[in-house]
């Protein structure tokens, strides 16, 4: 039961990277746009902006 | 903008992108793929001046950066493109509030904290002893009780709000439940007692409550969104006389003592007097009579009527907020709080629901507590029952089918407004509906047949006017095939008609009084025969009118037409839609009084209207659904608006209504089973961490599943 020693913190440490990345992707406003983006990941047009600037200052829901 | 390898991937962005929000909103109507959203960002970032463009396809926006453009510029670059576009007013549309996006991230905390637990709870159920569940709780809580404290605080800070204004609310009872969890889970973590621990339970009620919570907001946020919208599309401009020259500006701007100019056509800005000018106005929207009234100079107009045929100069009297119909949509806003006296389904369970839990709660307790005189078993039991009654289905029950019934109504072009407009439309047993712009086009036509020469002179001197007689007298001549005579010296008499010379003996079409014929409804046309002709009109019904009509007395509704129209209008357009009850010449009291009085003796009265003088009655009735071109004020007092579809939508919104209620009802009777089932056996001690976590569990998602079940 030791292995229980590290694997605990390790599999906390991954549940919160997981939460980090998904508190980051709501503060960058990914959730704005869905159809957008579903749409985006086709196009062949680069984007030196991928994320709006509009949702990072939180003025865009 | 655009780079298709990767060493121009590596180029460094272009300059000239500024941080900061955008300078112009576009609403896109008619964007749908991926190929609409590069081709709108490449015609406006191809303009110069601007310094980005980002299309939203999720909301059809196009957010600007360019300060130096105006919008029309870009509008025209849009069309060239082939997307039609249309201005937003940014001040319109109001801030966004961040509740949504801070919800989510409650959920997301409290998700991903009830996984984690989850997966160490299912050790200790599965029979870890000793040293290993202990750290299993210990870690549990590490993770728990933070996720709590933080994803929980939308309970507590409701609950406290109605314990200091001393009322219990369903948030009590969740909060209660989240806090005795967690802390007799925590004493149990550090040994205190060797009962199980709770942290699964309090983070999956917090997790399923915050999901609720969630969908309950998004369907309100997305309604009031899509309304602020519909307000920001309008944005009135003016045209202001500056020193002999004309400049538009924003209705918004002008002040008292300014001087506009109004074209045929435009809609007042502003409450003001006519200063030089004649014309017809269409005052349509604010009396709901259908024929224009002539007005000259002295004549005072109000903001919302329309100058159909002369050039105007208005001196404004009052603008912006002071306008009369700004003043009326105040006073119809504080009318329309009296309506959210109305308390909901969900309201009226947790009224009964929230002391039950309490009670029962208590119960077990000194139940417990007497029968067996073990303080941490009576506590650990109690909370068992707290825990179980807590109500997750129930706090799922309601949002879950109103926000599958709303989006339902909002592919279908149906807007929802209002959080209990479903539940109150269900109830509706009589539609009183408005006649000028509701039932009826603006545009008339033309009645009766006239001989076709008659005809090709009226057409001709109708041909240069925007009065809505004279253009559809052009109609009708188009479609009969009739040529429009030459008429010279053509001249409009805003107010009176139009004369002119036809192979030179002079003619007149206009009112009769002014062509020597009998005062009447009708438009007469003199000079051309022997004795003046009359030209009949009649107004056009909207398409969808006759189709509202079958559909809501095939499912049973009593209907009634409400009109400020003349008498005769009103019994025309009832009789073409087989209404029995309609009513003409009723001024906006009159139209309040006749729903008050329906309400007195028990009906439940749906009103159908636009304009501002049907906004008080839409605020009144209990239940209101507005057209999508009618005025702001009357949009903001309905409770449905009719974005696209038109008027055959509503027996769609009432059969939709109906069911969408008759499922909450199962919902909660769902939710009631599953407690009938799972307190008594709570209460009797039987249920465990992990029986609690199914039954949970298993309750959220039949509640959802049936929200989301086809109705087929």
């Amino acid at each position: 039961m030791n292995v229980l020693v590290i694997l605990i913190p390790v599999s906390v440490t991954m549940g919160l990277a997981g939460l980090a990345l998904f508190i980051w992707t709501i503060r960058s406003g990914q959730y704005d746009d869905p159809e957008g983006d579903q749409a985006r990941a086709l196009s062949d047009a680069h984007e030196h902006t991928p994320i709006p600037v509009q949702g990072r200052d939180k003025t865009a829901r | 903008m655009s780079a298709a390898c990767p060493a121009c991937a590596s180029l460094p962005p272009p300059t000239g992108v500024s941080p900061g929000g955008p300078t112009h909103i576009l609403h896109l109507p008619d964007i749908h793929c991926g190929g609409c959203i590069a081709s709108v960002e490449r015609a406006l970032n191809d303009l110069p001046g601007v310094a980005s463009a980002r299309v939203n396809l999720s909301l059809k926006r196009v957010a600007v950066q360019a300060a130096a453009l105006d919008a029309q510029t870009m509008i025209d670059a849009l069309a060239a493109a082939g997307h039609r576009a249309e201005r937003l007013d940014a001040a319109r549309l109001g801030a966004a509030d961040p509740a949504a996006r801070n919800l989510l991230t409650r959920i997301g905390v409290s998700g991903f904290a009830l996984m984690n637990v989850m997966l160490l709870s299912v050790a200790v159920w599965s029979g870890a002893t000793g040293a290993t569940a202990q750290i299993f709780h210990l870690v549990s809580a590490a993770i728990a009780i933070p996720a709590v404290a933080y994803a929980g605080q939308p309970f507590f800070r409701s609950a406290l709000q109605a314990l200091s204004a001393a009322r219990l609310n369903m948030d009590v009872p969740i909060s209660l439940a989240i806090v005795l969890a967690s802390a007799a889970s925590l004493a149990s973590a550090f040994g205190f007692s060797d009962r199980a621990g709770w942290f699964d339970a309090a983070l999956a009620l917090t997790f399923f409550l915050l999901v609720g919570r969630y969908l309950d907001h998004r369907g309100r946020a997305a309604a009031r969104s899509a309304a602020a919208e519909l307000a920001a599309l309008e944005a009135p401009q003016a045209r202001r006389i500056e020193g002999g020259a004309e400049r538009i500006v924003a209705a918004g701007a002008l002040r008292p003592g300014d001087l506009i100019r109004l074209r045929p056509g435009d809609r007042l800005p502003a409450d003001g007097t006519i200063v030089s000018g004649r014309t017809d106005l269409d005052r349509s929207v604010l009396t709901g009579e259908s024929r224009p009234d002539p007005a000259g100079p002295g004549d005072p107009v109000t903001a919302g009527e329309i100058s159909l045929t002369g050039l105007l100069t208005v001196r404004v009297d009052r603008a912006g907020r002071d306008t009369a119909l700004a003043r009326i949509a105040e006073i119809v806003a504080t009318a329309e709080s009296q309506r959210s006296r109305f308390t909901g389904l969900a309201d009226r369970a947790a009224r009964i629901y929230a002391p039950a839990v309490h009670v029962l709660g208590a119960v077990t307790f000194v139940g417990w507590m007497l029968a067996t005189g073990d303080g941490w078993r009576a506590l650990d039991i109690a909370i068992s029952v707290l825990v179980i009654t807590c109500p997750c289905a129930l706090g799922l029950a309601v949002p879950a089918v109103s926000t599958v019934a709303t989006a339902r109504l909002f592919r279908a072009g149906i807007l929802v407004k209002s959080r209990t407009a479903l539940e109150r439309l269900s109830q509706i047993d009589c539609v009183a509906v408005d006649k000028t712009g509701t039932l009826t086009t603006g545009t008339p036509r033309l009645s009766a047949d006239m001989p076709a020469d008659a005809l090709a002179v009226a057409a001709g001197l109708a041909g240069g006017s925007s009065h809505p007689v004279s253009r559809a007298i052009v109609a009708a001549a188009a479609a009969r095939g009739v040529v429009p005579a030459a008429i010279d010296a053509v001249c409009e008499h805003p107010g009176d008609g139009i004369e002119g010379l036809h192979r030179g003996r002079p003619v007149r079409l206009g009112r009769g009084a002014w062509v020597g014929a009998p005062e009447g409804m009708s438009t007469w046309l003199a000079g051309a025969g022997d004795r003046p002709v009359p030209l009949t009109t009649v107004e056009t019904l909207d398409s969808g009118a006759v189709a509202l009509f079958r559909g809501l007395r095939e499912a049973g509704y009593r209907v009634a037409l409400l009109s400020g129209d003349v008498p005769e209008a009103v019994s025309d357009i009832a009789a073409r839609l087989g209404i029995d009850e309609a009513s003409g010449g009723m001024s906006p009291p009159d139209k309040v009084a006749w729903i008050e009085d329906r309400a007195r003796n028990g009906a439940r009265v749906l009103m159908v209207g636009d304009g501002l003088n049907d906004t008080a009655s839409l605020a009144a009735s209990h239940a209101s659904i507005a057209p999508g071109r009618a005025l702001d004020a009357a949009r903001n007092a309905a409770d449905v608006v009719l974005l696209s579809g038109g008027l055959k939508g509503i027996p769609t919104i009432l059969a939709t209504a109906r069911s969408a209620v008759v499922r909450m009802r199962q919902n909660i009777g769902i939710a009631l089973v599953y407690n009938a089932v799972a307190v008594p056996l709570a209460m009797a001690g039987f249920a465990t961490p992990l029986w609690a976590a199914l039954a949970m569990s298993g309750s959220s998602l039949a509640v959802t599943l049936n929200a989301v079940r086809s109705t087929r």
